[in-house]
């Protein structure tokens, strides 16, 4: 277990309050001038030391995003954007972040603002998080009163404006262009990539963005050194991550843990262990819905950081580990996951915004036993048409939590959907696509 | 996608009230000169505070012509988003959510729950108009689940009676207390917690 020393978020459970003293004794807003004084090279460095990586599901390195920003300042200011849109089924860390260590995100949006040269600062909170939201703009208040942010921030000389903008309970909008779209007022609609928003994103202007927990990490990174990190977890998969484990365990919570802690011992020694014990796990979703489950046998050697996940063809994602014991019917457990990606689809691209809808109807009809042999491959083929074909990573999200279904439960969905095929029966049940086979005989 | 559509009894007009006023105001300042088109998200968000927990197509219209911006991008905006109710809602909007992690932890005792005390189905007020209930997708409160969500606070960690038991109080027009119903401290694992001992001892 990481020593409770090593910990960054110390304020996680809000034993201390989180007002700018009590943030203070914890050591942040401490000598920030003499960390900013160290220049721009020296921070993006230290975070390239650090292999940080993004928090916010895909797992990009976050020094290397930051040197993708223009080097100087041209004809068209620079922005950051933080995103708070919290919506991954399973993930509720951020909201932790915001309202219980308000200055470790501050602090860091004025270092990551330093380091990517821009003046103002918005952070996108889903709308959903509004009281959490009020808390982080008492701090903000604060840190303004403080003379923390605003002209000449901590006496650093750099001018930083924070901003927080709500959303409205678009799931999509946790994408990085779906994100700039709607803090310009728009729909949330993803935008094609290239161009990246490093050099063409808010309003067409060189944009960074990230996620709440990689900025709030970011000032301790470099009080205690990249190497300290890197030294935690392993190669490539550094430092410590807020993991969220819900689900059907004793003492679901969050805690801070070092990358690349089994599973087992985040779910047996920190949530206190699966209901009706380990035997009666039945599956893990260990990183935010959209990522495939993993089974028990698996479960019981798997380590969580982003490459030991992708081994097993799943992914850390954003670290919200869903578990779900043998009580549930996990066909119903994923058509849930399916209805919840057919109502946040954006629309925008065709394949995603219906075939959302046909993976859920028909694993709907698979959870009640309805469905035909031939579908289950059927299905496999309609997720394989989303994935890939769509403008954002949504359409992978939604199909990769049912493909997971299918590699590792595909025998329960035959067991219970043993139909003939609907054209031999000749039956009258309304048929999902294949409608016209039924008329076939009187053609 | 969700199939959203405005209320068919409509107001003829709108208009923000002083302190509306001086709300949106505040909210264009934050963003650059000549893209107060960034605003329109929050200013929804007052024209519904402002207008009993819905925005009609008067207040679109307004806000349109408050941002200088089209009516038609206005109406996309306030179709998209899930947050802005496009009918009446009645003073307390209750939203439950039902995805998987509240789900297999009991979120339809909640449902049941809402059903009892509210009225039968989903987006219908109660008979003395002052509520109405939705399933909604995942509200970010997953550790705390099952949950729900009463205007703009959250109530953790319910079965269906503590349900019940607020769902009377806001009937009667008590305001209850937000956060968790069993007793717990925010996110922290009940009765077994291995971490930062120091501090919650100190």
């Amino acid at each position: 277990m990481l020593k409770d020393k090593d910990r960054i978020f110390q304020n996680l459970y809000n034993d201390m309050g989180s007002d700018v003293s009590s943030s203070q004794k914890r050591g942040d807003w401490v000598d920030t001038k003499g960390l900013i004084g160290k220049g721009r090279e020296w921070i993006i460095n230290e975070i390239k030391t650090s292999q940080l990586r993004g928090r916010g599901g895909a797992g990009f390195p976050t020094g290397l995003k930051w040197s993708f920003a223009p080097k100087e300042i041209g004809s068209r200011p620079h922005y950051l954007v933080i995103n708070g849109d919290e919506s991954e089924p399973g993930t509720c860390k951020d909201r932790d972040i915001l309202r219980f260590e308000p200055h470790k995100l501050i602090e860091g949006c004025l270092v990551a603002a330093y380091a990517v040269q821009a003046h103002v600062c918005y952070i996108y909170i889903r709308g959903e998080y509004f009281i959490d939201g009020e808390k982080l703009q008492v701090a903000i208040n604060e840190a303004y009163e403080k003379k923390l942010i605003g002209k000449n921030a901590a006496g650093t000389g750099w001018d930083l404006d924070i901003y927080i903008h709500y959303g409205a309970g678009a799931y999509i909008c946790g994408e990085e262009t779906a994100l700039l779209e709607s803090i310009e007022g728009k729909k949330g609609q993803p935008r094609l990539k290239p161009p990246f928003p490093a050099l063409i994103g808010l309003y067409g202007c060189p944009t960074i963005i990230n996620n709440v927990e990689t900025i709030a990490v970011v000032p301790t990174i470099l009080r205690r050194s990249g190497k300290w990190f890197a030294s935690l977890g392993r190669e490539k998969n550094t430092g410590t991550k807020i993991f969220c484990i819900s689900g059907n365990v004793n003492n679901p919570c969050n805690v801070e843990e070092e990358m690349n802690i089994p599973l087992k011992e985040l779910i047996e020694i920190h949530a206190g262990g699966v209901i009706g014990g380990w035997d009666n796990l039945q599956a893990v979703i260990p990183g935010g819905s959209s990522m495939p489950l993993i089974p028990k046998k698996t479960c019981e050697t798997l380590t969580m950081d982003f490459d030991s996940l992708m081994a097993e063809k799943s992914g850390l994602g954003t670290a919200g580990i869903v578990v779900i014991n043998k009580d549930q019917d996990i066909i119903k457990c994923m058509a849930r996951i399916a209805r919840f990606y057919k109502h946040e689809s954006c629309g925008q691209c065709t394949p995603c915004r219906e075939g959302s809808g046909w993976m859920w109807r028909m694993l709907e009809r698979m959870a009640k036993g309805e469905a035909t042999k031939d579908e289950i491959d059927m299905l496999s083929d309609v997720t394989n048409q989303i994935a890939g074909h769509t403008i954002c990573a949504f359409g992978e999200g939604s199909s990769w939590p049912v493909q997971g279904l299918l590699r590792h439960f595909k025998k329960e969905i035959e067991e219970r959907n043993n139909l003939d095929l609907i054209v031999e029966k000749k039956s009258t049940i309304p048929y999902l696509v294949d409608q016209h086979l039924l008329d076939k005989e009187n053609v | 996608m969700s199939l959203r559509r405005p209320s068919k009894d409509q107001p003829e007009i709108f208009e923000f009230n002083s302190s509306s006023l001086e709300a949106a105001k505040n909210i264009i300042s934050m963003y650059p000169e000549g893209k107060q088109q960034s605003a329109v998200m929050a200013l929804l968000y007052i024209a519904q505070r402002q207008n009993n927990n819905w925005i009609p197509l008067a207040a679109m219209k307004y806000i349109a012509k408050f941002l200088n911006m089209p009516y038609i991008k206005v109406y996309e905006v306030a179709t998209f988003y899930t947050m802005y109710n496009l009918s009446p809602v009645g003073k307390y909007f209750v939203q439950v959510c039902t995805t998987t992690p509240c789900m297999i932890r009991g979120a339809n005792q909640l449902v049941e729950a809402c059903k009892e005390k509210i009225s039968e189905n989903e987006n219908e007020l109660s008979k003395d108009k002052s509520c109405s209930w939705m399933e909604v997708e995942c509200l970010g409160a997953c550790v705390n689940a099952p949950m729900l969500q009463i205007n703009e606070d959250y109530y953790e960690d319910l079965d269906k009676e503590k349900t019940i038991e607020i769902l009377d109080k806001i009937l009667q027009g008590e305001v209850p207390k937000p956060g968790s119903y069993r007793g717990r401290i925010n996110n922290e694992p009940e009765n077994n917690r291995k971490t930062l001992l120091d501090l919650k001892n100190a």
